[in-house]
């Protein structure tokens, strides 16, 4: 099973793995730089390596560098869940947007600003990590039902669905709480600006667990690609395994949603762009997942800032307009069955 | 055939129409009392007595602007919009075969939402011309789903999977548009994604009545045809139906409501996914569901308004309600298919 991928991966592997880099960074500079105060190369020196210098730039800039590790983080997390949930389901549409986990986390984290007062990033998380777990099982359990197991067009339908059930709750709950829907609306448009040292760092043990579990799930994943019973026959716990994967898979998702609000479709695309370049070994892709989906984020942050100027786009709203259309473009290749 | 063989399916042909016939008239009644509660109804309660004499222009202190004013266009708006949405509905359902099917699943509310949000945003467009290209929104999003889906094999499965895609894209340009707008107080918001009846006036109800009264009368002259095509492309051809000309009469008319529909009051949720299997289940197989289908879509309607302003102590917007309601019975849908290998 390696022998091939030996084979050719490693040369373009090491090619995108220096270009993703690469764009990283001038994604990171750009979101050091860009915003409704764009600053000049020496001032971002002076906010990065110059902590003696007092500027106003350089305060901007030493201010833009938690937004910029967080929207890093974010993205990473996102992109790796997507690739759990995609390899897990064995589902090319599988997005914590579309499977409706996002409205999941949504309602439980308006459920704890409306009854247990919750306010802080580290209440926000468990809140939406139980909304995030409890809405994927569901999802999943509906989509995978009757004949042929979990088919794209069952799972997108069943997170649709429920996702328009949260999302009417949630609706239900917030209207008469007018306090609630102050705070809840700034959560809900998906940003990386709100993000903060504090939220960083309750991000942090989330965020290191989940992609490490996902990069010692991989090779097993691999294994399941090739099909459930060769799996079994090969020696894969195919029920642990699935439960492994799409539980990192939620976590990661679950604490960027609880600390950023929900943003759609970055865990749609960066798994298939890694896919389109470099095959289907999910000991590259989700590494490189990580990487795309931080490059995605970051990139739309800054479009979102320079598109929204004076004030900014949030960044949840740019991914969708941009993640829809490769939505549809996936489902125009994906084999559905006739209904 | 000998005259008695015919006469049990004779016989069970008249039963079918004398239920549809009594079910039409106990929705129609149903629809008329809710109407009416709607007009009664309200912070200050109006007997029936000062409710008919306001509506025929006269003056009753207090009655007048209460009755007139506010309840009468939300009732009127109520009324069309869910007959346009029960109408439409169960038009595209019956046609594609599958309840899911349907202008709020696959996104076409959505298309006339976002073409609306963009006329009143970018434009600043008169009434009128937002009913134009809410109507535009509507009929491209018809055809953009159409072409999308169409590919090499055609399926409904794709056709849904592809209106979930084009309607997250959509829901995102709303957002987007009503943020540009700073106009995204709440209200506004729930109007153009979920659906209102807060605030509808008087003047903006013309086109919608316009729009239903003329597409009403060219779908139900279209009912039998629709009936047949449900049978399929190859029976409805060879029982002489014009397929495609009778197609695009349908879809032409059910959008022209929608769009309407859904200038007025946003894209009430689920009503159009709801209407058609409700009447489905209650005139039984084989009977066109289109009347039944319109009446329970204003059902719906009023009474989902009714509840948000009353029930609760809250008051909720109508497509918070429908939500409530269409959305687990979508869920519900799904499991049922799912457990009979229908997805």
């Amino acid at each position: 099973m390696n022998m091939p991928k030996k084979l050719h991966t490693p040369k373009r592997f090491g090619l995108l793995l220096v270009g993703s880099l690469v764009l990283l960074v001038v994604c990171m500079l750009a979101s050091l730089a860009f915003g409704s105060r764009t600053v000049g190369w020496d001032e971002l020196l002076d906010g990065l390596f110059r902590p003696a210098v007092q500027s106003y730039e350089a305060d901007i800039v030493r201010q833009r560098v938690v937004r910029t590790v967080f929207s890093f983080m974010c993205g990473a997390a996102l992109g790796v869940s997507g690739a759990l949930m995609q390899s897990v389901t064995r589902n090319p549409i599988a997005d914590p947007s579309i499977l409706g986990v996002n409205t999941g986390a949504a309602l439980f984290v308006v459920v704890g600003i409306a009854f247990f007062n919750i306010s802080t990033a580290s209440d926000y998380i468990w809140f939406a990590l139980a909304g995030a777990l409890l809405t994927a099982a569901f999802v999943f359990g509906i989509g995978s039902l009757g004949r042929g197991g979990s088919t794209p067009l069952k799972l997108v339908l069943a997170g649709a669905a429920t996702s328009a059930a949260l999302s009417s709750l949630v609706m239900a709950i917030m209207i008469p709480r007018s306090n609630v829907m102050d705070q809840f609306r700034f959560w809900q448009v998906g940003s990386v600006g709100a993000g903060t040292m504090d939220s960083i760092m309750t991000f942090l043990p989330f965020f290191i667990g989940g992609i490490v579990i996902a990069i010692l799930a991989a090779p097993s994943l691999n294994i399941l690609a090739l099909g459930e019973e060769l799996a079994t026959g090969l020696g894969v716990r195919i029920g642990t395994l699935k439960l492994i994967a799409s539980f990192a898979g939620v976590i990661l998702c679950g604490a960027a949603t609880a600390l950023a609000g929900p943003i759609g479709f970055i865990g749609l695309l960066a798994p298939h762009l890694v896919r389109l370049v470099i095959g289907a070994d999910e000991r590259y892709i989700i590494p490189m997942s990580a990487l795309t989906g931080a490059i995605l984020l970051t990139f739309a942050d800054v479009a979102g800032r320079l598109l929204g100027s004076p004030g900014e786009l949030e960044v949840g709203i740019v991914t969708a307009f941009v993640g829809a259309p490769i939505l549809i473009a996936l489902t125009m290749k994906v084999k559905v069955r006739g209904v | 055939m000998t005259n008695q063989s015919i006469q049990p399916i004779i016989h069970n042909s008249r039963k079918r129409r004398q239920r549809t016939v009594f079910v039409t008239l106990v929705l129609f009644a149903l629809a008329l009392t809710l109407s009416a509660t709607m007009l009664m109804l309200g912070n200050t309660i109006y007997p029936v007595a000062d409710v008919i004499r306001v509506l025929f222009g006269e003056q009753v202190p207090g009655a007048s602007f209460a009755v007139g004013t506010i309840r009468l266009p939300r009732m009127l708006a109520g009324i069309f919009a869910g007959l346009a949405f029960g109408i439409a509905g169960t038009v595209f359902q019956t046609m594609l075969r599958n309840p899911l099917a349907n202008p709020n699943v696959i996104g076409i509310t959505t298309g006339s939402s976002a073409a609306a949000v963009f006329g009143i945003v970018v434009l600043q467009a008169s009434d009128t011309f937002v009913s134009i290209i809410s109507i535009i929104g509507g009929l491209l999003t018809v055809l953009a789903i159409y072409f999308l889906s169409k590919g090499a094999a055609f399926s409904i499965g794709r056709l849904v999977l592809v209106g979930i895609g084009i309607q997250a894209m959509l829901t995102a340009v709303i957002n987007y548009l009503l943020l540009i707008s700073r106009q995204n107080d709440v209200g506004t918001a729930m109007r153009w994604l979920s659906g209102s009846l807060n605030g509808v006036k008087m003047e903006t109800l013309p086109p919608l009545m316009i729009a239903v009264a003329l597409c009403l009368p060219v779908i139900l002259r279209l009912s039998r045809q629709l009936q047949i095509l449900e049978l399929g492309e190859m029976t409805a051809t060879s029982l002489g139906v014009k397929t495609n000309q009778t197609r695009v009469l349908l879809i032409v008319a059910s959008v022209l409501m929608l769009a309407l529909a859904t200038a007025t009051t946003g894209p009430i949720a689920f009503v159009a996914f709801l209407a058609g299997p409700i009447a489905k289940r209650l005139v039984g197989d084989g009977r066109s569901t289109i009347i039944p289908a319109a009446l329970v879509g204003v059902i719906l309607v009023l009474a989902a308004d009714l509840i948000g302003q009353f029930a609760f102590t809250a008051r909720y917007p109508v497509g918070v309600i429908t939500g409530m309601v269409g959305a687990p019975y979508l869920i519900y849908l799904l499991i049922r298919m799912n457990r009979r290998g229908e997805l």
